[in-house]
């Protein structure tokens, strides 16, 4: 029995102890940069990795919704279409217009992809898999994420086209207004670990009572902190049905409108390398990170578990794409500062008081009411306030 | 409550997910070279020409009369009459085309030629596998390829067909019963022709 469990282990912390077989061979003094290479090097494979799986996944998944086969030429399944995007996309001609501001223009997809690499500089991506344990690991991520807001706009205003710079403006409204909720919807889980540090926040979360474990989605708060969270995470990056800033039927593609060939493709890695981060801190911070979601199961290792929940994710962003019709300005306006807003204020409240209160029934039946009753509130308020009119136009006349 | 009706749309989207790997009627789509529907019959592109029997250059009901070719509107057909006459699929001598291209790039598949021709010989065609990699004589139909036997017009439009095929028939039974009097008309003229011819001569020694 001791002999299974110490071989689950050595499993768990496989690629652990790979990495320091490998550096043991290295002088002393290159270790510490070598150990940062060699784990950037594979956060980058995996998570291009993961990239190509989801671009499949995708357009398998949107095409089954409409009762379609989806890619299915490229090898079994079409599973090699990936590959065959790339290599498309990079023997593509990459069109520059000529009043762009190329080094601006040259700069954006570079500075999207970079910041939403370095979003996984912080997320423990199983146990003892972290790159670098920050105490302000929270905190660093979604400073890294504003980095993206600047990267979208570099595209919009440096390609000087219309479309670009309305998509960008766009871009830029939205971001920063889902900002607000996402980083609200995030403090909760602060205020209840008392750390702004990932891996600590994950090591609460992996405590078991009976079977079941201490994730902070099973609380009244967490629920409502996750769900907004997922809202504002969707919205942060630009998917469906928050996908204004693209607006193909509208704006043509909105800020990436004059890029082509690789850049291109660098802008969609970028976007979806974002998802996969702020899913991964949602899996963070209310899911368990790592942890197996029944004590029974944590002989299986914890990446395991980290990216089975992450795909989890990635099929619910899927499904929500296959789904629902792109917002309008107003009603993504209006959900970010009506609702969503008020709803993670309240949420911080609730947060506080199951905090004081005493463990029982009681606080669940409290905190439970303080999370639905104003959700039931203010979406009716969301939903009564149509205001029909003639439309006057003041140049129509 | 905000997020009833997503709930509801994201079940319906399930069931269609789920859905379509179970019933494959669900899935609309046909895997296009390898299986391919056969077209509605009201469907058209561009035209051919329609020859009876099973020899093209003899069959060919065209007789090169250069209506369609002047009723054209964007000027897409061109056709060099024939010096010679040779018989038509009924034995009658006729004119025929010794050109007939159609620039498919030019076609605008209004069905006009369709229209004004007299003889039922330009139909429209269904066959939309066009693409080529010669965009100047790859899509500039001659003669040859132009031509379409009567069968395959009967499979592709059967209703249109079968009312052409009738009425071809009609006409040409009239034809026939047309000759047949003319003939018996003539026949008896030249009778009356020779029994007035005769009377006189028979009177003249009088």
């Amino acid at each position: 029995m001791t002999h299974l469990a110490q071989l689950a282990q050595e499993l768990d912390q496989i690629f652990v102890l790979a990495a320091h077989w490998l550096l043991s061979y290295l002088p002393a003094a290159l270790q510490p940069l070598c150990s940062a290479i060699l784990s950037v090097a594979a956060i980058i494979i995996v998570f291009a990795t993961l990239f190509a799986l989801t671009t499949w996944l995708e357009r398998k998944g949107l095409g089954r919704m409409q009762n379609r086969y989806g890619p299915n030429r490229v090898g079994p399944f079409g599973m090699l279409q990936p590959i065959a995007d790339g290599v498309k996309s990079l023997t593509k001609e990459d069109i520059v217009p000529i009043t762009a501001d190329h080094a601006v223009h040259f700069l954006a997809p570079v500075l999207l992809v970079t910041a939403s690499f370095m979003d996984y500089a912080v997320l423990p991506i199983g146990r003892n898999m972290v790159l670098v344990n920050l105490n302000a690991g929270v905190l660093f991520f979604f400073a890294i994420g504003s980095m993206m807001e600047l990267a979208v706009f570099m595209a919009g205003w440096s390609s000087r086209s219309k479309y670009t710079l309305l998509g960008a403006m766009r871009a830029i409204a939205q971001m920063i207004s889902y900002e607000v909720p996402l980083v609200l919807a995030s403090i909760v889980v602060i205020m209840q670990a008392g750390s702004l540090s990932t891996v600590s926040i994950v090591n609460m979360q992996a405590t078991y009572s009976g079977i079941w474990p201490h994730w902070f989605v099973f609380t009244p708060w967490g629920f409502a902190g996750f769900v907004l969270f997922m809202v504002a995470a969707t919205a942060e990056s630009n998917r469906s049905p928050f996908d204004l800033p693209e607006g193909e039927s509208e704006i043509i593609a909105g800020y990436y409108t004059e890029y082509s060939g690789f850049k291109f493709a660098l802008f969609f890695l970028g976007e979806y390398i974002g998802m996969f981060a702020t899913s991964g801190m949602a899996i963070t911070l209310f899911l368990g990170g790592w942890s197996a979601p029944f004590s029974f199961l944590t002989w299986v290792p914890s990446y395991v578990w980290f990216f089975a929940k992450l795909l989890a994710i990635i099929s619910v962003f899927i499904w929500i794409r296959g789904t629902l019709p792109r917002l309008r300005m107003d009603q993504l306006m209006n959900l970010a500062w009506e609702f969503m807003l008020p709803m993670t204020l309240l949420n911080l409240l609730t947060a506080g008081i199951w905090h004081f209160m005493p463990a029982g029934s009681s606080r669940w039946l409290v905190c439970s009411t303080m999370v639905v009753v104003p959700c039931i509130l203010l979406s009716r308020g969301l939903k009564h306030r149509k205001k029909f009119q003639v439309r006057t136009y003041h140049y129509s006349e | 409550m905000v997020g009833e009706g997503i709930l509801k749309g994201m079940a319906e989207t399930a069931r269609n997910f789920f859905g379509s790997f179970v019933s494959k009627d669900r899935l609309t789509t046909v895997q296009y070279p390898e299986e391919r529907e056969l077209q509605i019959e009201a469907a058209r592109d561009f035209p051919f020409l329609v020859y009876d029997g099973a020899d093209w250059q003899q069959g060919m009901r065209c007789v090169a009369c250069q209506i369609c070719e002047k009723e054209c509107p964007p000027k897409c057909i061109f056709i060099e009459k024939s010096k010679d006459k040779k018989p038509d699929a009924n034995g009658k001598p006729q004119f025929y085309p010794a050109v007939f291209n159609i620039d498919i790039s030019v076609c605008m598949s209004c069905q006009i030629c369709v229209e004004v021709c007299p003889f039922d010989a330009i139909k429209m065609n269904v066959d939309y596998n066009l693409s080529t990699d010669d965009r100047f004589a790859g899509l500039l139909l001659n003669k040859q390829r132009l031509s379409k036997s009567n069968d395959y017009y009967r499979k592709i439009h059967p209703t249109e067909a079968t009312a052409v095929d009738a009425r071809l028939a009609e006409e040409r039974a009239r034809q026939k019963a047309k000759a047949k009097s003319a003939a018996e008309a003539k026949a008896a003229a030249e009778a009356r022709l020779t029994t007035t011819a005769v009377q006189p001569a028979s009177g003249e020694p009088r």
